[in-house]
């Protein structure tokens, strides 16, 4: 199958699900990348490294920034010109947006956050999770070129070959621009629990902990809050000490305890990590949907009888205000931290 | 303003959701606006009290879509629409976004047109860009914030690396993200509005179109595999000595 991926990167710096893509490319046949940016040829090396053997390399100011419409116009003239049968994007919020508007240019359809991927003669059978995970469907596009985003973590990164190399070819962007980048702020969000190895996350539990004081002058719903953000401090530093990210439940985030982009579950981030560990969460049906394909779930809830122990591989029925920095030692210790 | 805010109905969130002959089932959970469409109706609401004009809401479904379309009616939606037809059924997104763009078109004149960033039972988050692209439109993708002066429109889109500021001219398509801010509840005299309201069903030949080919296909589905797994309880002794076994178990499974 003649294939194509698109290396999604973020100021030149390649996302690993990028690579991922690349590695299943290499099970179907041979793969070009795409490489579109400005100052970007390092990333075509990276691509070769990783198992490319062709680089459509798009390296030009109009492309300093990703602007969907300008990369779609660029995508599908050169695969239009050149006829892949499958173009892979990893599934992050640029290669969906990619991977749509060139669906609509070349008239195909796009497979999208898929999990595994089989072929049935000249067309791949992908699984991909729907409802955040409480089903899963078949799907196949009945189209050419076949588009394919993947879900970060769903297939195996491979080894990078130091000074493997492949044939570079340049290619000119269409520039069609519609948006301007006006610059970016990356103190606000910037929470990659998608990408994560490890997730460690708080909910509701955080805010009752018995053995805290609130500071004089706050309102009921005010000592509840400061109460939640103490707990999430300690379920900040295990998931420091484990390399890890931060993440909550829904009803954390509805109370008001932490910013939204912490939001593990079916309206918030879809993720599967190697291990989870849930911290004073009773594992709603709509957080299960979000973290249930994680390699590892660990449990830490007070109350025996929550839904999230049935999920998890190791729980402990306790108070997550002296478990949670308890871990946190012992792991310090163990990691030599 | 002419704005337009698009919507879906979907089984509640909270639905358990399984495969039964074939057949997707949610039991007898209840069919609700998809929960990020109310954030893009949000977002619709504001451009209009910032700007002025009215906000027609867009479905496509059966009838019984209706429902969400009064839902967004009641939180003060001026006009519903719903595009409803036998030829629809079984439609991808690709084929969503072009009769959703026909729709926008037809209504004519329309300045901005809001979507929730996906759907909670596709989850394809697809339709809204490529509604954009069918109309020729500038994307701004996962909103948290919208300025609009005179025909220029920035924005704050919430992406995995951060805020990113873009500016586009109108009309503009948006997907709206949860950042964006808390959608309002129904008023008690918007649902009394809502609930009168005569609710006009527009075929795909009042869109002047004909069905869109499917090109994406759906051979199975499948319940995920169980994910039931003994629990062992790590007990006995004090948290430090609880936590010191967990951290032993969590090491040698090799996950760190």
């Amino acid at each position: 199958m003649k294939t194509w991926v698109y290396i999604d990167h973020f100021k030149g710096e390649a996302l690993p699900a990028s690579w991922e893509a690349v590695g299943v490319g290499k099970t179907l046949g041979s793969v070009t990348a795409l490489v579109f940016g400005s100052g970007v040829e390092a990333l075509a090396k990276s691509a070769f490294e990783y198992g490319a053997d062709e680089v459509l390399l798009g390296d030009d100011a109009v492309l300093a920034d990703f602007r969907a419409e300008v990369y779609a116009s660029t995508l599908s003239k050169l695969a239009s010109e050149q006829s892949p049968d499958l173009i892979l994007l990893p599934t992050t919020t640029r290669g969906r947006e990619l991977a749509a508007m060139t669906a609509i240019d070349l008239n195909t359809g796009v497979l999208v956050d898929v999990t595994a991927v089989e072929v049935d003669g000249d067309k791949v059978v992908a699984t991909r999770p729907i409802y955040a995970g409480k089903l899963l469907e078949k799907t196949v596009c009945n189209a050419k070129p076949q588009i394919v985003t993947l879900r970060g973590r769903a297939f195996p990164k491979p080894e990078a070959q130091a000074g493997k190399a492949g044939t570079l070819t340049r290619v000119t962007p269409v520039a069609e621009a519609k948006t301007n980048v006006e610059g970016y702020s990356t103190g606000e969000g910037g929470v990659s629990l998608t990408d994560a190895g490890v997730i460690v996350s708080g909910g509701r539990g955080t805010s009752n902990n018995p053995a805290l004081t609130p500071p004089p002058g706050l309102d009921e719903k005010q000592a509840e809050i400061w109460k939640a953000q103490e707990g999430f401090k300690k379920v900040g530093e295990l998931a420091k000490v484990l390399g890890g990210a931060l993440g909550a439940s829904r009803a954390a985030v509805d109370a008001g305890y932490i910013p939204y982009a912490h939001q593990v579950g079916q309206t918030g981030k879809v993720v599967s990590p190697d291990l989870y560990i849930a911290c004073g969460i009773s594992g709603a049906i709509q957080h299960l949907a979000g973290m249930r394909t994680s390699k590892m779930i660990v449990a830490i809830n007070k109350d025996a009888e929550a839904p999230i122990f049935k999920v998890a591989r190791y729980g402990v029925v306790g108070d997550m205000h002296q478990v949670v920095p308890a871990l946190t030692e012992a792991f310090k210790k163990k990691l030599g931290k | 303003m002419k704005i337009v805010a698009c919507i879906k109905q979907v089984p509640d969130s909270a639905a358990k959701v399984v495969v039964e002959n074939g057949q997707i089932s949610w039991g007898d959970a209840p069919l609700v606006i998809n929960p990020w469409d109310e954030f893009a109706v949000e977002a619709a609401l504001q451009q209009k009290e910032a700007l002025g004009g009215e906000v027609i809401a867009v479905s496509m479904g059966g009838e019984a879509a209706k429902e969400a379309l009064k839902h967004a009616l009641a939180m003060g939606c001026d006009q519903a629409i719903l595009i409803s037809d036998q030829a629809l059924e079984g439609l991808d997104t690709q084929g969503t976004a072009r009769v959703l763009a026909a729709a926008i078109q037809k209504i004519g004149g329309v300045d901005m047109a809001f979507f929730g960033r996906q759907t909670i039972d596709g989850d394809a988050g697809l339709t809204p860009a490529q509604s954009a692209r069918v109309l020729g439109w500038p994307f701004l993708g996962l909103t948290a914030k919208v300025e609009c002066s005179g025909r220029t429109v920035k924005v704050e889109r919430a992406t995995e690396e951060g805020r990113q500021m873009v500016s586009a001219e109108l009309p503009v398509v948006f997907s709206i993200a949860k950042d964006y801010g808390e959608p309002r509840y129904p008023s008690f005299m918007g649902i009394r509005k809502a609930s009168r309201a005569e609710i006009p069903v527009w075929s795909l030949s009042d869109l002047g179109i004909s069905a869109p080919a499917p090109v994406i296909a759906w051979p199975a589905l499948l319940n995920p595999p169980s994910r039931e797994v003994n629990c062992e309880f790590i007990t006995g002794g004090s948290p430090e000595e609880i936590a010191n076994a967990l951290a032993d178990k969590i090491i040698a499974e090799k996950v760190l």
